[in-house]
């Protein structure tokens, strides 16, 4: 069996399972958010039941349109708290106390190697690079989660994509998931996991690992899945107090696709409208004008890619046609960015900082695009109007590329701003 | 259960955000959703279904976030049945939770065109072009799938088969 297959079978009493097969599986932790929360609520509530499946399994985040961006927003959000406090669910997430929700659960320890997550949230999928199995469904299946704890799950077949060699100059995690998603398409992993494995892999930090599996559903994944290491495990030791139960590939696993890259032939990547498929180089493109650039969300708003753009961003300033927006992605990371001197250089370099929220990412509030307007962005996805009207335009990039442009007032690498 | 209606057609890909834009997905009046329902792409559609016009798409559709208000604000159009070569996992699983019903039928795409009429029996498991008269199979829901239909919905299979704590 796979990692996935195993993680599903510890979770439905079964020795075996084989793709395809639907049973039910018991939940370690089950996510909502302002969003898909309120329908979950309302739902449990109609089915007149007085009991949740367990307080300590339920996290709600309020992390989309906060803080609230007008009186619906607050109902939603009004009516997750009520139902938070009724049921003393232990993990309500707000404030300074939250931020982006697939950011916050792996630093708040909810997330361990072995787990398997359900969120009524496509991003979900990010907590595969812990070694969790991890899914998005919508409302109504969390609604059944609160009921019962199970969920229905149909096993998936897994893609392996094994990756080789050195990064490098400017490519990061985001332009290895980047390249996959251009080459298979948004639906070439459709129902699969994805397994990631290599030498490049096993040199990647934490941030790096999230951000690929994060995108995983781009190419219609259900899950992805990085095998738990000493990166992973160094990681949880910090921050979860958990067992972690570590699983493996067996050397028979069957795998329905296997791709090999070899990571030193990949250059930094841009996703063009309206599609995450449509990938160029960034060396290709021709100056691409530039209204807006954005930085962060559940993709890349680490500690770690707030550090590349601080790099990138000392000393300089954002050329007067772009604005800047950066999203740390949850209070944690905005201290530490803090404290270490990040805000101050964006500030100098005329970047508006964010609280942390999705806002910007899904054209939700904060940041939004007028019409004919173009981003450039961190985030996950380029659809048509995802950040405004639906005439804009957003570029998906790694941080260092969307720093270098919000310089430029292009499309560009770092190098055309005179680094190496 | 017999629906009758014309064909709306829509390409490969279509998402989530375009199904309904997230700045509205504050909102949870069903009604209201519609009235954005494809409003990126097409704008005022909700005002052009009449009830029991169906959706005819290309694969993948509904890709994108797990947003429930997608399926809903498509249903509350007057939208019964979308057609397509494939679904968006997260999508098909909302869609048969909120009473949508999504048939993967690959070959009929190409065999129908934005306006046509059809008629749909669900008893019997067929799909008839009014012009043509051509027929297409519904393809049958795996076993496990179609007990959570026969309950109901997923909340009512669950609330039977599972124990009352």
């Amino acid at each position: 069996m796979t990692i996935t297959g195993k993680i599903i079978a510890a979770h439905s009493n079964r020795k075996n399972v084989s793709p395809g097969e639907f049973l039910m599986a018991k939940v370690d932790m089950v996510l909502a958010n302002d969003i898909t929360a309120p329908l979950a609520v309302k739902e449990f509530y109609a089915t007149k039941r007085k009991k949740i499946f367990n307080r300590n399994k339920i996290v709600f985040v309020l992390d989309h349109h906060v803080p609230n961006k007008d009186i619906n927003s607050a109902e939603n959000c009004r009516l997750i708290r009520e139902f938070a406090r009724k049921f003393k669910i232990a993990n309500p997430f707000e404030g300074s106390n939250g931020g982006i929700e697939h950011a916050l659960l792996p630093e708040k320890g909810l997330v361990n190697s072995g787990d398997l997550i359900i969120g009524a949230d496509s991003h979900t999928c990010t907590y595969g690079a812990l070694g969790a199995f991890a899914t998005g469904v919508g409302s109504t299946d969390i609604a059944g989660i609160l009921l019962t704890g199970e969920i229905w799950l149909k096993v998936p077949e897994t893609m392996q994509v094994i990756f080789n060699g050195k990064k490098r100059r400017w490519v990061y995690g985001k332009d290895l998931i980047l390249k996959i998603i251009g080459d298979i398409g948004v639906d070439g992993a459709h129902y699969k996991t994805i397994d990631f494995s290599g030498e490049t892999i096993e040199n990647l930090s934490m941030p790096e690992r999230f951000t690929i599996c994060n995108m995983v559903i781009e190419a219609g994944a259900k899950n992805g899945i990085i095998a738990a290491d000493e990166i992973t495990r160094t990681y949880l030791k910090k921050v979860c107090r958990r067992t972690p139960i570590y699983y493996k590939n067996d050397p028979d696993a069957h795998f329905c696709r296997v791709l090999e890259y070899d990571v030193s032939k990949i250059e930094p990547l841009v996703a063009l409208p309206h599609s995450p498929q449509n990938i160029k180089s960034v060396y290709e493109l021709n100056r691409i004008h530039i209204d807006q650039v954005v930085i962060g969300s559940c993709t890349n708003g680490w500690l770690e890619d707030l550090r590349i753009v601080a790099k990138i961003l000392k000393g300089k300033k954002v050329n007067k046609n772009v604005r800047l927006l950066i999203f740390p992605a949850t209070y944690q990371i905005y201290k530490k960015a803090l404290s270490e001197g990040l805000i101050q250089i964006f500030i100098d370099a005329g970047a508006v900082v964010c609280p942390p929220t999705c806002g910007p990412c899904l054209g939700g509030h904060l940041g939004i695009l007028a019409k004919g307007e173009r981003a450039v962005s961190t985030t996950n996805r380029n659809f048509i109007g995802r950040m405004g009207h639906p005439e804009s335009e957003v570029y998906l990039s790694n941080p260092a590329i969307a720093a270098s442009s919000a310089i430029l007032g292009w499309i560009g690498p770092p190098e055309e701003i005179g680094l190496k | 259960m017999k629906i009758q209606g014309k064909v709306w057609k829509f390409g490969n890909d279509i998402d989530t955000d375009v199904i309904i834009p997230a700045r509205y997905l504050n909102i949870s009046d069903p009604k209201i959703l519609a009235q954005h329902c494809m409003e990126p792409i097409r704008p005022n559609f909700s005002s052009l279904v009449d009830k029991g016009d169906i959706i005819v798409a290309g694969k993948n559709f509904g890709c994108g976030s797990s947003r429930e208000h997608a399926p809903l604000a498509i249903k509350t159009c007057g939208i019964q049945v979308v057609i397509a070569k494939s679904f968006a996992r997260i999508f098909f699983r909302n869609a048969l939770n909120i009473g949508l019903w999504v048939f993967e039928i690959p070959e009929l795409y190409n065999l129908t065109k934005e306006g046509d009429r059809m008629i749909i029996d669900l008893k019997k498991g067929f799909i008839e072009h009014h012009t043509t008269k051509e027929k297409f199979t519904i393809p049958q829901y795996p076993a496990f799938l179609q007990q959570i239909i026969n309950s109901g919905g997923l909340i009512s299979y669950l609330l039977k088969n599972h124990r009352r704590k």
